[in-house]
């Protein structure tokens, strides 16, 4: 009698479970042919015609990068603002919507959908972090809704597919002005390495650097690599300081980098480093404090470019948020701007529509520079190189693709007519600053007549390679043997 | 020799910061047979206080008075041991008689906890901080062309100092005699008049304590502070767990001894074979000692435990 009334008990939760797990399955069914219809059309994810016309953001506002997502978001928010103010655009306000990725890979893909499929947003900003843009990005391709990235610079990233594109310059130009930066300008053939082996961004731009600094000439005596969770490099430091290296190439974010360069002066190791876009945070200065001084980093723009665009927005944007805008804030500004332009001259804002507006921007003159979409999605820019001086970034050179640079230029024979008049408008600003009063590394003489050089060399006149140019206009050095594989 | 006296000196530095932060594995271990996985995030604790402490005082920037080291040391772990002791009270006390499973759950649970409210925007924020710079970037002498920080040696100067502290809180009061009494059998310790409540909390409070300083001389070593749930923490608790069973889990020797080894294996490993599996190694020697030596290299060897 107990047994039977157990087993009537055990039948009846059973059932409940079996009801349960049904009702939930069925669910994951539903939510699973929603997603097919939002991507097999534009039809689930037609945003409406009147309105405010809805963008969304996604950004590390928190966790580890948390400065580039919020500076990011400044911009686009400043350049929302100014448009509105102009009266939107056709008429309509532009309303931003930001979430959250907390600097995680992971979070990438699910708020890209909850900005689409929730929010039904006609178009997407970000990330900066090239791995979260490769996952959001995805989704954003799958589900038809164009995703401009400010500063993602992963060559990946834009392969994903016709809706994703980027504003700034790729990884492998980034390497290659380091290289060009190091050899021609500073005079330095000894490089050692130091990389994040767990960042695709920090691999692939060693990948990149190691084979343009070779072919330039130069010889990387040690490479060596640490793992974002651990804060000791001690053991790297001491080979690198043994090593007979000039300089140190340390492509990470601003973090690490700035934990390393604490570490590197206790050991006495007094060489410059050299890193890259992932640096530029003002964040960089209240981890290193004055150990940061001296070292160099490459990246999109420096507030101090005399170009008036640039002093437009430095004004601005102080005005509005009470500090100077890196370049991460620059880049978000000039997104935002490159897809409200897009959307003037889109007759629709249907996925495709829009998205092949953004792929034929040309010339845009942008604050980071002017912009021009290559056939793949990315754009050809220019990067500068800055120097830490005391609690500044100072502006030290700029250097351009090949065959593009100002005053005199080639037009690229890929096609990449834009080049020209893009160099032409930032020719008569941005000249090679040299770092006067710098308190520079013993072995880095930044001078006027060294900077001065390199822009000759990176015009055109010297090393023309550039000229059998590669579909991927950006990639400076076609024939070098394939880094693609290992940057992921 | 050059590298090997410099691997020498980053292993003692290194050494003592697992050795504080296994100690209070280890200690917890001893009297509650359970592995606190929100030991860790006390250490987290520790850093933030000593970053929000020097802050608040105004010592953040180089040129702090000398006494800033010591206030600060004193109170962070005053705060982080008030809050071991709260946290045994709230989270483990009601689960003194649960299944160690149950416990061992909520531990991952305030470690959860801890991670989280941390990050919250009026605690400690969602960002890296940097270190204050309470000590200057001196070196005091320089051997072989290793020069020896003053850094490294406050470090070790402190580690072994609380070291010892402990060694003779442990073996020479009454506190200590209780402890050890309770680590032995807790049921016939309160026949004898222990109470073992009071010793248990005292414990958690001294292991609090113990990785506050741990967190302080993290961030006398290091500059970047990663927020509260940042995957740094998560690997520095791990890798002193791993010291405190090398070392045989339970001992407080053992425990300084398996740090100062972890820290030898992963320095000398990274300089003389390659950093990039500096972890590795590290994980390696757990796996060999569980192998060859389950107990730990003094679980045997010194029978009083802790």
């Amino acid at each position: 009698m107990n047994l039977r009334g157990w087993n009537r008990h055990w039948t009846a939760a059973t059932l409940a479970l079996v009801m349960v797990v049904g009702a939930v399955a069925g669910c994951d069914n539903l939510g699973g042919k929603k997603k097919e219809e939002a991507g097999s059309g534009s039809g689930a994810t037609q945003p409406p015609a009147t309105g405010p016309i809805k963008i969304g953001h996604y950004a590390s506002l928190t966790g580890n990068e948390a400065t580039f997502g919020n500076s990011t978001d400044q911009g686009i928010k400043l350049a929302v603002e100014e448009r509105n103010a102009a009266g939107g655009i056709k008429g309509r306000k532009i309303e931003l919507i930001t979430l959250d990725t907390a600097s995680k890979a992971s979070e990438g893909g699910t708020v890209v959908t909850r900005l689409i499929t929730q929010d039904k947003v006609v178009a997407l900003l970000g990330e900066v972090a090239s791995s979260i843009t490769l996952a959001g990005g995805d989704v954003a391709q799958k589900l038809g809704v164009p995703n401009i990235t400010p500063s993602s610079t992963n060559v990946h990233v834009t392969e994903l597919g016709d809706m994703v594109s980027r504003v700034c310059f790729t990884d492998d130009f980034q390497a290659w002005v380091i290289a060009k930066f190091l050899y021609d300008n500073q005079k330095i053939t000894k490089v050692a390495v130091l990389y994040d082996e767990a960042q695709a961004y920090s691999k692939g731009l060693v990948e990149y650097f190691t084979a343009a600094y070779k072919k330039l000439g130069g010889t990387i005596v040690t490479e060596q690599a640490y793992t974002g969770g651990n804060p000791d490099a001690s053991a790297q430091l001491q080979t690198i300081k043994g090593s007979g290296a000039e300089a140190l190439f340390l492509p990470g974010y601003y973090g690490d980098a700035g934990n390393f360069m604490k570490q590197a002066k206790q050991k006495g190791l007094t060489i410059p480093f050299i890193g890259t876009d992932g640096w530029d945070s003002p964040d960089l200065l209240k981890i290193a404090g004055d150990a940061a001084n001296g070292h160099y980093f490459s990246t999109h723009y420096s507030p101090q470019e005399p170009r008036p665009e640039v002093q437009a927005f430095v004004k601005a944007f102080k005005a509005k948020f009470g500090v100077e805008p890196d370049s991460l804030s620059a880049m978000g500004y000039d997104a935002a701007r490159v897809l409200f332009d897009a959307m003037d001259r889109a007759s629709s804002f249907d996925g495709k529509t829009l998205a092949a507006a953004i792929n034929a921007t040309k010339d845009f003159k942008g604050v980071t520079g002017s912009i021009s979409i290559d056939a793949n999605r990315n754009a050809q820019k220019k990067a500068v190189i800055l120097q830490v001086v005391g609690t500044e970034y100072k502006l030290v050179s700029d250097i351009w693709p090949e065959g593009m640079g100002p005053p005199t230029t080639k037009p690229m024979d890929d096609g990449g007519a834009g080049s020209g008049s893009a160099a032409a408008g930032s020719a008569a600003s941005t000249g090679p600053i040299p770092a006067e009063g710098a308190k520079a590394n013993a072995a880095t003489p930044a001078t006027g007549a060294a900077a001065t050089k390199i822009e000759a060399a990176v015009r055109g006149d010297v090393d023309l390679k550039g000229t059998k140019a590669p579909p991927k206009a950006m990639k400076p050095d076609d024939d070098k043997s394939d880094p693609e594989d290992g940057s992921e | 020799m050059t590298t090997f006296l410099q691997t020498l000196v980053s292993t003692l530095s290194i050494g003592s910061l697992y050795a504080l932060i296994a100690l209070g594995y280890t200690l917890v271990y001893g009297v509650l047979r359970f592995i606190n996985f929100a030991h860790s995030d006390v250490v987290t604790l520790g850093t933030w206080i000593t970053v929000s402490l020097a802050g608040a005082f105004g010592w953040a920037a180089s040129g702090s008075p000398a006494f800033a080291l010591p206030v600060i040391l004193i109170l962070t772990m005053a705060i982080c041991a008030a809050v071991g002791i709260t946290l045994e009270f709230l989270a483990y006390r009601p689960l003194r008689r649960a299944p160690r499973l149950n416990v061992l759950i909520t531990a991952i649970g305030v470690s959860l906890f801890l991670q989280n409210f941390g990050q919250l925007k009026w605690v400690f924020g969602p960002r890296y901080a940097g270190s204050p710079a309470l000590l200057e970037d001196r070196t005091l002498v320089t051997v072989f062309g290793v020069g020896i920080q003053l850094v490294d040696v406050v470090i070790l100067l402190l580690a072994v100092g609380l070291v010892f502290a402990l060694e003779m809180l442990v073996f020479r009061t009454r506190l200590g005699r209780g402890m050890r009494a309770v680590s032995f059998d807790e049921r016939i310790a309160s026949l004898m008049g222990v109470n073992v409540n009071r010793v248990i909390t005292l414990t958690f409070g001294i292991g609090s304590a113990l990785a506050a300083a741990g967190g302080l001389i993290f961030t006398l070593k290091y500059s970047k502070i990663g927020q509260t749930a940042d995957q740094t923490w998560v690997l520095l608790g791990l890798k002193a767990f791993v010291a405190a069973v090398v070392g045989g889990i339970g001992n407080v020797r053992g425990a300084a001894a398996g740090a100062l080894l972890i820290a030898g294996v992963e320095q000398f490993g990274a300089a003389y074979l390659s950093p990039k599996l500096q972890d590795v190694y590290v994980f390696l020697i757990l796996i060999a000692v569980l192998l060859l030596k389950p107990s730990g290299l003094l679980g045997k060897a010194v029978t009083e435990k802790v």
